[in-house]
């Protein structure tokens, strides 16, 4: 019949045309998505007198590429302070976030009836209270308790949104694991501590492993709070010392700046790859019931 | 349960204190306290408080609470500017999000084949939200420099504008609302895009093939399948993104410092610059205020979406 | 070994409906018990509140005479055998047999030995040495079975632990496990919704049906002598023929419907005219479908005839039954309780 016709014919003119379609929106898509940075990457290794030159091609190396503006970055900036600042906040920050959302996670999955599932949700709805209407008054807190221009301002702010994050991911992950096993080891000897730390823990590691990496993203990517309460260039982070502080009055070291951009972006970007599935499949399994 | 008599009891009853903290009835609350009692206070308090600041003149030089009714409310009505950033605000966000949900529908479904350098496509598509806000702004602050722009060296050699002239992104009114709206599309896309995707391949393959074999084309199949059941995440993204964007002040404060002359302020933005910046913390917080109304709407919406889903 | 009671034990999740609603039970020492009912009817969560997975709402668990509402599973000297088998994925078999005595604090020295009891007890000795995935699915009940005996139970529970093997396996586990019971001597409260293996394996039977308990006796009591219509047509299959009459139900079981003349005289014969619809050939049987249109128009009677019994029955036609008046059950019409037996009037053709 006619149907059958049809599909027999176009089998390979069809897929070609269509690849083609695809290939030409996903090409664009990641050219305008992508453009900045790699222009970045073109930027960071010009001489002053390329890139400050109206007439050059912005896109080639009109003049031999040189290190020169990252050896400034890393030497005649606090940079590397930024770095440093970064990683200590957001390793602290991720064993706090742990250590609070890992023992909520489990109870809203495993201890609580009707009213976890509503308190698990109010827990999530928290992340969406914005921070620009809680700056000002966390700035006072943070203020009165002789916080203010620390780095420990920011660890002590920066759970209220990694906590509900956390614990949404980690309540989904909890809840995948068959009780059985777990219960085979209450029964067996077992208080309910060490039953969870031997049967589910081992499981839940790639979940666990997933908010970690989260956890100390958000916290890279932090900018309104960094910006409110941290004001010297010794304890700033790189999310708001890279903009604030590399900017000499009108003069902008852009150089180094695109550098300090893609340095931070591309290892990011790698990870998240990596664990974007993982992460999306966590979240989802949050939302299912029971 | 009944607590028998201390001693001789009819039948023996283990008094078990010691397994008390393993009754799921104690150890659920006990477990989530930690969590629920930071967030009440780091989160909740400062919430209360926000609308609090609003009635007071409170400044970080006199941090007094000294209520003044809605004399501040009143100030910052009265200023100008706060007026322009409420309608920035608004426009900001709505443009910036419609952007982001016709964009994104494009390219989940263009991204829901697996095709060659599918991986390398998805690691480039990625880069604007992986990236820290601040720095890939930072970027695009270059890109649209008044001088030195690419964009304006690609558009005069390409004839499209006189050879030499500049278009000035982030110096005039309309091009930087433009510019701004742009760069926030342009990275809230990625987030949207990835969502939508994990709702397209939730579809379940047999209602697809079904589809197909009852003869409906390939456009067909999008609109009368595909999107009417995309709908409901999507309407999530996109409730989320209005709440990110509409509260959002980091592009703004990159890329223009609210200029010029105020022409991107928004509502966040200025409450920065008045709370922070400026020390008039009552001022500020009412500023920040103005954004609750909006934000409690969308909320409630979100939390409808949530629980009809539950539901389902 | 020890006696498992509950006292009016109740359990509410959410909502209104509780999932157990005030059951009392008592095993005696050394029994196997089943719980049967069919799914929803309360009976794996009775089980979990004997285990000590789940609180009651009310009422109190006894386990050798102390009451145990508070104390956790470990505490309670049981062993637990579920219907997945919950072997430890990374453990090897003996790691998994020993995993109880390691909690308990054994030294472990002691340990070889006892797995080597456990083990052998079983017939897995060849087994000790590879992991879950590796074996059949009647190994790992075998090693779920050696890790509960391991820690000298005074209860044994297991949760529907024939579930998961194939059919054919299905009957000669049953076996081994009656076998088991019996040389190990622990009270046992088996739970299962297959009312074969409850009859199979129950010394006594306890039929749950939503949360409530139902009846509470041996095989043969709760086969013969069902406390309401619940029982009688769970068990059975296929199940006991009901019809209305005279404000009640009657009921008797297709295979004690037989052609007249085999029922005798002397039993109290209660004729009936059957109208067979269908018959299907089943080998060692033949099931029969049809109506008794002077009692119950369209109601469905199931008649059961061993291959014995040669009469002849056409499909279409209607044929001379009867019961014998002993086999006669009467239950209440709207409680569906067991009533005394009554009269039937206007009933023979």
């Amino acid at each position: 019949m006619a149907a059958i016709g049809q599909t027999t014919r176009p089998g390979g003119g069809r897929r070609l045309r269509t690849s083609a379609r695809i290939y030409t929106v996903v090409g664009l898509f990641a050219l305008v998505a992508s453009f900045p940075f790699l222009w970045a990457v073109v930027t960071m290794f010009k001489t002053d007198p390329d890139l400050y030159n109206v007439n050059n091609n912005p896109f080639l190396y009109n003049r031999p590429p040189t290190l020169a503006h990252i050896k400034l970055l890393f030497q005649q900036t606090p940079y590397l302070t930024f770095v440093r600042n970064t990683v200590v906040i957001g390793i602290l920050v991720v064993l706090i976030t742990l250590a609070l959302s890992i023992p909520a996670a489990y109870a809203l999955a495993r201890l609580t009836g009707r009213w976890g599932g509503r308190l698990g949700v109010g827990i999530f709805l928290v992340y969406l209270i914005p921070p620009t209407l809680l700056f000002i008054p966390l700035s006072r807190m943070v203020a009165s308790m002789r916080l203010q221009d620390t780095i420990w301002a920011l660890v002590i702010v920066y759970p209220t949104f990694t906590i509900p994050l956390s614990t949404w991911l980690l309540n989904g992950f909890f809840k995948s694991i068959p009780r059985d096993v777990e219960e085979q080891a209450q029964v067996d000897g077992y208080s309910r501590f060490q039953a969870f730390v031997r049967t589910v823990l081992p499981l839940a590691l790639p979940g666990i492993f997933t908010v970690v990496v989260f956890a100390f993203t958000l916290t890279m990517h932090e900018f309104i709070y960094a910006l409110a309460f941290v004001a010297s260039s010794d304890h700033m982070t790189i999310s708001v010392g890279v903009p604030t502080n590399l900017v000499r009055g009108d003069v902008f070291f852009w150089q180094s700046l695109m550098a300090s951009a893609v340095i931070v972006a591309v290892p990011v970007a790698l990870i998240y790859n990596f664990f974007l599935d993982r992460f999306v499949q966590g979240f989802t399994m949050g939302a299912v019931k029971g | 349960m009944t607590t028998a008599a201390p001693e001789a009891a009819t039948r023996p009853h283990e008094r078990n204190r010691r397994y008390l903290f393993e009754r799921e009835g104690v150890l659920g609350p006990l477990l989530l306290l930690p969590s629920v009692a930071y967030l009440l206070a780091l989160v909740g308090f400062p919430l209360v408080m926000a609308i609090l600041y609003a009635f007071t003149d409170i400044t970080t030089g006199n941090p007094a609470l000294h209520f003044v009714g809605i004399d501040t409310f009143k100030a910052a009505l009265a200023d100008p500017v706060t007026r322009t950033s409420l309608r920035n605000t608004v426009v900001f966000t709505l443009i910036s999000q419609v952007l982001v949900v016709v964009l994104s529908v494009v390219l989940a479904f263009a991204l829901r084949a697996n095709f060659r350098g599918k991986w390398i496509a998805r690691f480039l598509i990625l880069l604007p939200w992986t990236t820290p806000i601040a720095l890939g702004t930072i970027a695009w602050l270059w890109m649209l420099d008044s001088i030195f722009s690419p964009i304006d060296w690609v558009l005069s050699h390409t004839g499209i504008t006189s050879p030499g002239s500049h278009m000035f992104w982030l110096g005039r009114a309309h091009l930087a609302m433009g510019s701004v709206i742009a760069v926030q599309a342009w990275r809230m896309l990625p987030l949207a895009t990835v969502i939508l995707l994990a709702g397209l391949t939730s579809i379940p393959q047999d209602v697809r093939e079904a589809a197909e074999i009852d003869g409906a084309g390939f456009w067909r199949r999008m609109f009368g399948i595909d999107i009417p059941l995309l709908l409901p995440i999507s309407a999530v993204a996109l409730l989320f993104g209005l709440v990110f964007s509409f509260t959002d002040m980091t592009v703004v404060f990159v890329l223009t410092r609210g200029g010029p002359q105020n022409a991107t302020q928004v509502l966040a933005s200025w409450a920065f610059f008045r709370g922070i910046e400026g020390g008039s913390l009552g001022e500020g917080a009412a500023v920040a205020v103005f954004m609750f109304p909006v934000l409690a709407g969308l909320a409630a919406l979100i939390l409808r979406m949530v629980s009809r889903a539950e539901v389902s | 070994m020890a006696v498992v009671e509950t006292r009016g034990v109740r359990k509410v999740f959410v909502g209104d409906t509780p999932a157990v609603d005030s059951v009392d039970i008592a095993t005696e020492e050394g029994e196997y018990l089943v719980l049967l009912g069919p799914s929803g009817s309360g009976k794996t969560t009775l089980l979990r509140m004997i285990a000590g997975l789940e609180r009651p709402s009310e009422g109190e668990v006894l386990i050798g005479g102390r009451v145990v509402n508070d104390l956790p599973p470990r505490a309670r000297r049981i062993a637990m055998v579920f219907q997945s088998y919950a072997l430890y994925p990374h453990k090897t078999v003996a790691q998994n047999i020993s995993f109880p005595l390691a909690a308990g604090g054994m030294p472990k020295e002691r340990r070889p030995e006892r797995i080597r009891w456990a083990s052998s007890l079983l017939g897995i000795d060849h087994l000790l040495e590879r992991k879950p995935r590796q074996l059949s699915g009647g190994e790992r009940q075998r090693v779920a079975l050696a890790r509960a005996l391991v820690r000298d139970p005074q209860v044994f529970l297991l949760d529907e632990p024939l579930s998961n093997l194939d059919a054919k396996l299905r009957t000669s586990a049953r076996e081994d496990l009656k076998e088991f019971q019996r040389r190990v001597g622990v009270t046992t409260i088996y739970v299962t919704h297959d009312q074969v293996e409850a009859m199979g394996l129950g010394d006594r039977i306890a039929v749950l049906d939503k949360g409530r308990l139902q009846q509470l006796g041996t095989p043969r009591e709760i086969y013969h002598e069902p406390a309401n219509t619940f029982v009688a047509t769970f068990l059975g299959s296929p199940p006991m023929n009901l019809l209305e009459h005279d404000g009640a139900l009657v009921g008797f079981r297709p295979e004690h419907f037989l052609p007249e003349g085999l029922v005798s005289e002397r039993e109290g014969r209660v004729p009936f005219e059957y109208q067979v619809d269908r018959v299907e050939y089943l080998g060692s049987d033949r099931m029969l479908y049809g109506t008794i249109p002077a009692i119950a128009e369209g109601v469905k009677v199931i008649a059961r005839l061993p291959f014995t019994v040669t009469t002849p029955v056409a499909e279409g036609s209607p044929a001379r039954f009867a019961v014998a008046e002993s086999s006669l059950r009467f239950f209440g019409k709207d409680s569906g309780d067991r009533i005394a037996p009554q009269p039937l009037r206007g009933v023979s053709a």
